[in-house]
């Protein structure tokens, strides 16, 4: 990369592992308060399991709420792994190197926290576990393929599956670095982990070609996802749910959000772990520009699914889309509008701000704001007005225990990942190291070029 | 039932491995009153919670057959219209293929069941289903000793977290079923009712097996009035509504009651 600081092997390996072998007062603040809202979440949880569902402010046409607007939101942000690690190692953007292994983890703690939604939304968390792993073989009774809700565990374990190895593969080398500058207990798990990595020709080469495998056949998966959670909406027979485009656009609106988050992530972790020589601006200015590239064509997608409902004039869907362009409805719509493409668009198509951080940070967080808010249109007031005909339409209010639950989600994302930070380097040492040994300069006449040479 | 799902894919508007039996209710709108005896008979037939007040405000009542109640016309011109709304049993039934533990699929006997056991509470089913029939248990009930006396020893009580709706009775077909076997006899049209129907004044609902061509209710569904609610949805439900027909109807009355067109229909 063009603005790369020249630095020596010793000095990457002291600055990368500073956030594994040392502890600041910070993270333990930041630990507690992490620790503050998981524990919410579980008193929530607790409050849910004990009473039923109705402790939160579901009802009879609102049959579902926060719990699978959480749900999709956060299978949207585990986009952002594969579409950082993957995509961008197959076309070998240099850029990639010091967010891959933030965005993968995120990816792996983002889906976690996603199924926990859909096993709390059932509100009897013990009999989800037949849904998802059919253990009645004697009465030969199977989970019914046709559901929907059958792709999506599929859909989303083979998500989860992928991206732990994906992760994993690529953090052997690492851990091996540890298990050599650590001592005693620590040691021992390192070299356990590492699986007897010595760093050989073959053991490269392996690690090479395992890389770009998974990365290819992960994408499919990636594609797959989110379609298959915009099938639990467009599969159905709601009118504004059973909508043609839905599959392109969620996976749209996922790269969006989830893009979003890495930038965020890049951010805190620049400031949290004193990273400013990995994570530089000109990686927020290449990210700032896939995004409004995202963002525009998310905005076009969801220009068409109003357009559609409004021209065509299909009673039933033409009356969710009013109840959704009405008040109080339309200041949502607006703020989702505002958030997701008229702030940050624009900001992201000056190369000034997209290489300040703060600007960054700030459209990142605007963003998923937006994109949370989407979920909620698409879902709260289609089924508050589903099917006109029927004499039950109804309104919707989250409760106390809902809204505990969705800050509970942000804290057990930050805190797993905060614990992952503590165990194992977030930035990949040897891939900083691999883009240090391929940076070479040309000079052609008074002009120096900055150049990737590989092998 | 896993023959039950390969027959569908076949043909969806017969039941399955035919047994002569597809049962299916009509309902003539001409005589509904809006009394709402079927509804309170079901609530003592089924075991259905109690709607309290908070839980109504809630707006988590559950009815398994409510009547729906429509104004027409202008004042002083006003006229309510009645429709009674339940499960319709629909041969192609949205709520079916939506759930992912075979929590509700339709039996031999053209039934859409609803398993307690195997319901895990998505609430797929009830999202899905346009009739709105289909009811979640927010709370667990309350019994105390006195409430455990009227409970139906025939119907289970369902417990929270679990989805129901309408069942056609589905406990008193079994029960003629089995005194008719006892006398080794075949089931007679009019031996099964279900509380809406044996509680109704004015004979409005009319239930039998719409296979048998002989059947009171297969007979009704003739009736040129006949239609079934939002048919353009592809459901293919066992319910039968009979147009009122009413010879004041301005012409620009709603789609539920009669028109204009329909007025010299035979009334039955």
């Amino acid at each position: 990369m063009h603005e790369r600081p020249r630095l020596t092997p010793i000095q990457i390996n002291r600055d990368l592992l500073r956030s594994v072998l040392e502890t600041p007062l910070r993270f333990y603040v930041l630990l507690l308060f992490l620790m503050g809202l998981v524990g919410l979440g579980v008193f929530a949880a607790t409050l849910l399991v004990t009473y039923g569902l109705g402790v939160t402010g579901l009802n009879h046409p609102v049959f579902w709420g926060f719990f699978i607007i959480n749900f999709v939101f956060w299978v949207g942000i585990s986009h952002a792994g594969t579409m950082i690690s993957a995509i961008l190692r197959l076309t070998s953007a240099e850029w990639r190197r010091p967010v891959v292994r933030a965005a993968e983890v995120m990816t792996v703690f983002s889906l976690l926290t996603a199924a926990l939604f859909v096993v709390l939304h059932t509100g009897r968390p013990w009999r989800t576990l037949y849904w998802a792993f059919p253990y009645d073989f004697v009465r030969g009774i199977w989970p019914d393929v046709r559901s929907p809700l059958v792709w999506d565990p599929s859909a989303i374990f083979t998500y989860l599956t992928g991206s732990i190895l994906f992760v994993y593969a690529a953090l052997i080398p690492d851990l091996a670095l540890a298990r050599d500058k650590t001592t005693g207990w620590r040691r021992i798990v390192y070299g356990t982990l590492c699986l007897g990595w010595r760093g050989n020709a073959r053991q490269w080469k392996l690690l090479n070609a395992t890389g770009l495998l998974l990365s290819a056949l992960i994408l499919p998966v990636f594609v797959s996802v989110h379609s298959i959670v915009s099938w639990d909406f467009g599969m159905s027979l709601v009118p504004g749910w059973h909508v043609h485009i839905f599959a392109p656009y969620f996976v749209v609106g996922a790269v969006l959000s989830g893009v979003a988050a890495v930038i965020a992530l890049m951010a805190v972790m620049r400031s949290l772990f004193q990273l400013h020589d990995y994570i530089r601006p000109e990686h927020f200015d290449m990210i700032g520009r896939l995004l409004a590239v995202v963002a525009l064509a998310w905005g076009y997608f969801y220009f068409l699914d109003v357009v559609f409902a409004l021209i065509s004039k299909e009673e039933a869907e033409y009356e969710v889309m009013k109840l959704r362009l009405s008040p109080p409805y339309l200041y949502l719509f607006l703020l989702m509008i505002i958030c997701n493409v008229f702030l940050p668009v624009p900001i992201w198509l000056f190369r000034k701000f997209r290489r300040n951080i703060p600007i960054m940070l700030l459209t990142a967080l605007v963003v998923n704001i937006g994109m949370w808010l989407e979920r909620f249109l698409i879902i709260i007031p289609t089924l508050q007005r589903r099917h006109p005909d029927a004499f039950a339409w109804g309104d919707y209010s989250a409760s106390l225990v809902e809204i505990s639950l969705v800050i509970f989600s942000f804290g057990n994302v930050g805190l797993l990942l905060l614990l992952f930070s503590k165990i194992f380097p977030v930035i990949p040492i040897w891939e900083e190291k691999e883009g240090h040994i391929w940076k070479r300069e040309f000079r052609i006449g008074k002009l120096r070029l900055p150049a990737i040479v590989r092998e | 039932m896993k023959q039950a799902a390969e027959g569908k894919e076949q043909d969806t508007s017969k039941p399955v491995t035919s047994i002569g039996r597809r049962w299916g209710m009509v309902v003539d709108l001409d005589r509904c009153t809006g009394c709402q005896a079927c509804v309170v008979a079901c609530h003592a037939e089924n075991n259905i919670a109690l709607n309290l007040e908070d839980v109504v405000l809630q707006q988590r009542a559950i009815n398994w057959i409510r009547i729906e109640r429509y104004w027409e016309g202008e004042y002083p011109n006003v006229k309510a219209r009645f429709l009674p709304m339940f499960c319709q049993h629909c041969n192609n039934a949205p709520c079916e293929p939506v759930c992912p533990v075979y929590a509700t699929y339709h039996n031999q006997e053209g039934l859409n069941v609803q398993v307690y056991n195997r319901c895990i509470g998505t609430r797929y089913c009830a999202n899905n289903c346009p009739y709105h029939a289909r009811f979640f248990n927010f709370w667990e009930r309350d019994l105390d000793d006195t409430h455990r006396e009227y409970l139906n020893p025939n119907v289970t009580v369902r417990t929270k977290g679990i989805m129901e709706k309408c069942t056609f009775c589905v406990q008193r077909i079994r029960k003629s079923e089995w005194e008719r076997r006892q006398a080794d006899e075949e089931l007679q049209d009019g031996d099964v009712q279900p509380a809406c129907v044996q509680a109704c004044p004015t004979d409005t609902l009319v239930f039998g097996n719409l296979e048998d061509e002989n059947s009171r209710a297969a007979q009704l569904a003739q009736n040129k009035r006949h239609y079934r609610v939002m048919e353009n949805l592809g459901t293919d439900t066992n319910v039968i509504y009979l147009k009122k027909v009413d010879p004041h109807a301005s012409e620009t009355s709603p789609a539920h009651a009669g028109t204009a067109a329909d007025a010299g229909g035979n009334s039955a």
